[in-house]
């Protein structure tokens, strides 16, 4: 029988990734993730894990990539100025084939912005990953159960293809406490990949760690080997929920905290007799482009809620492909849209 | 009086060079700089448990040279992957080959921050004075008055302002282990400059925290100079800039 704890999604974003086999933590401090780093300088060391705390976000993430090197399951956690820093070292993970897990909890931007709840960083998480043909592996939790399970699972899958999986939350989350199911903690695998660098090297091929290719005809076959993977990941990894009205009038598509809001909203929907159902991506790369193409054959309107400017609505509308008009409701800057306001706007253009 | 014959080859390719030919320039300082540090990985028996860290800048291809394990950092990030890297092995030999750009330029922060948290790795500081890779514009350690492709005039204090001394910086930091400056203008000098990168080795095998050797080294491509001339000018100009000097030495402090 799991414990259950009342948490907070910063703490379920550690407490995962210890009970997922991470022991390595290098990160910087931001708010509103610091309970992170905070609980991971506690743990880590007691269970022969490592702690460092970076001069900066771009030495933590490349820290992160000498440790990826190695084999060793290694995270950090930011927020958004944060991780446009990191960009350039996580180009160079993803040139380099190597894994790793990082957590954004989004705060209002651009700029120095403010540090309440946006998904502002949707095109950096799903497009960033700074510069060339590379992008991220995200997931977007919508509690704090999902933080500490997605935190987890994310280890594996980021060995798995190599590349780095960006975890996707916010502000909200970051601080809601909610009752959390907390697991064993797992033990990293003793076998090191065979591409990891270090230890004894007697008796095999030496190992480098390497995104330069200049010869452009290697350079290509490297990023078709990378994309490859993307599309292996959109096979196996794609994730996403449903619920709602087997008949709907109107497709609500959100993520995180606003899919959570929308949960409500279209509810409230329900009672004024318009038929909705919500689809919330757990997966935003690869994304659930099938699911919604399907529903958007069926529906009169597809209504995305986010809290950000027209970044989410993108995917949605390259999955709806015309099939049907697209809206988008939300704010930005650090506001919150309520039940009752997605509801009416689900109203009005029903 | 005894025959002498001559079993064992007196001087060959160190072991931890692979038989790749280096891309350098005539009269470039970095293939020696190459040679000597694989040449003390060998005499201490490092070569298998060794990962070099190459960087961005004329040995950005230090990784086809070294004959170990080897990562290839971001400009800059060489001294923040190593700290990746030897946390989570503290077995494992590192060091880290870096320019004057590299280092003192784009990471400075990062070779300070991991000098402050006596990280236990090696650093290799190739000093001359210019952005090589890039065609010869200003380095930080680009001496006053020295013509750049960045500094046509000579630089100046108005444009350009002053050179780092990165290991003076270096000196004041408590964990910092083994600290020195040496260069390569004359079998002398490399002689010297092999004795201090093996003692920085030694000191990282100890665990005693971290080490830097600076090397003030040639580039004649750059500094529109034939090879010797170039040695000679090291000799004359950058050596009052840059005096060579043992700024540390735990390993000696502790006898």
């Amino acid at each position: 029988m799991p414990e259950r704890q009342l948490i907070t999604g910063n703490e379920a974003a550690a407490e995962g990734a210890i009970a997922g086999g991470c022991r390595y933590f290098f990160g910087y401090p931001i708010t509103p993730q610091n309970r992170i780093p905070e609980y991971m300088s506690e743990h880590l060391p007691l269970i022969d894990g490592v702690y460092i705390q970076a001069e900066s976000e771009v030495a933590a993430i490349n820290m992160v990539y000498g440790a990826a090197a190695t084999g060793a399951w290694a995270m950090t956690t930011s927020s958004s100025p944060g991780i446009s820093l990191m960009q350039e070292g996580l180009s160079y993970m993803i040139g380099a084939e190597l894994p790793c897990v990082l957590v954004d909890m989004v705060r209002g931007g651009p700029g120095l912005g403010n540090i309440a709840p946006a998904q502002s960083d949707y095109w950096l998480a799903t497009r960033g990953a700074g510069h060339g043909d590379g992008r991220c592996l995200t997931f977007a939790p919508f509690s704090v159960q999902e933080i500490y399970d997605l935190v987890g699972q994310a280890f594996p899958i980021a060995q798995k293809y190599r590349n780095p999986v960006m975890i996707l939350a916010d502000a909200v989350l970051a601080s809601m406490r909610e009752p959390c199911a907390l697991r064993d903690r797992l033990d990293p695998p003793e076998q090191k990949p065979s591409w990891a660098v270090g230890g004894d090297q007697k008796g095999r091929q030496r190992n480098i760690v390497n995104s330069l290719w200049t010869d452009p005809p290697v350079m290509e076959e490297v990023n078709l080997r990378i994309q490859q993977r993307y599309r292996d990941a959109a096979q196996n990894e794609t994730r996403w929920t449903e619920h709602g009205a087997d008949d709907p009038e109107i497709l609500v598509c959100a993520y995180g905290i606003s899919a959570r809001i929308c949960q409500t909203a279209i509810e409230h929907a329900a009672e004024a007799g318009i038929a909705c159902r919500l689809i919330r991506p757990i997966s935003l790369f690869p994304f659930p482009t099938e699911v919604i193409a399907d529903w958007a054959q069926r529906v009169k309107k597809v209504l995305v809620v986010e809290l950000s400017l027209g970044q989410f609505i993108e995917d949605v509308r390259l999955a709806v492909e015309g099939a049907c008009p697209v809206e988008r409701f939300g704010r930005t800057g650090g506001m919150l849209v309520t039940p009752e306001e997605v509801a009416e706007r689900i109203i009005e253009i029903a | 009086m005894a025959e002498t014959r001559l079993t064992e080859p007196i001087y060959k390719r160190p072991e931890s060079l692979t038989e790749v030919q280096m891309h350098y320039c005539p009269g470039c300082t970095h293939g020696i700089a190459h040679r000597l540090v694989a040449e003390v990985l060998d005499e201490l028996d490092l070569k298998d448990r060794t990962v070099a860290i190459a960087t961005v800048g004329c040995s950005v291809y230090a990784y086809e040279y070294f004959n170990t394990d080897a990562v290839q950092a971001s400009h800059g990030r060489g001294p923040a992957v190593a700290t990746g890297i030897k946390r989570c092995q503290p077995d494992t030999i590192v060091f880290t080959y870096q320019g004057d750009g590299d280092l003192a330029s784009i990471g400075l922060a990062e070779v300070m921050h991991a000098a402050a948290r006596a990280e236990n790795f090696t650093v290799v500081f190739i000093n001359n004075a210019v952005f090589g890779m890039t065609r010869g514009q200003m380095a930080p350690t680009t001496l006053m008055g020295q013509k750049t492709t960045t500094t046509p005039l000579g630089r100046s204090v108005e444009q350009g302002g002053y050179p780092l001394n990165i290991c003076e910086l270096l000196a004041q930091i408590p964990g910092v282990a083994y600290l020195a400056r040496e260069t390569l203008t004359s079998p002398k000098r490399i002689r010297q400059a092999k004795r201090v990168l093996k003692k920085a080795f030694q000191v990282q095998a100890a665990g005693l925290g971290f080490s830097l050797v600076e090397l003030v080294s040639s580039c004649p491509t750059w500094w529109y100079m034939e090879p010797l001339e170039a040695l000679q000018w090291i000799e004359d100009v950058m050596l009052e800039q840059y005096p060579l000097k043992v700024f540390v030495d735990k390993l000696e402090d502790g006898r």
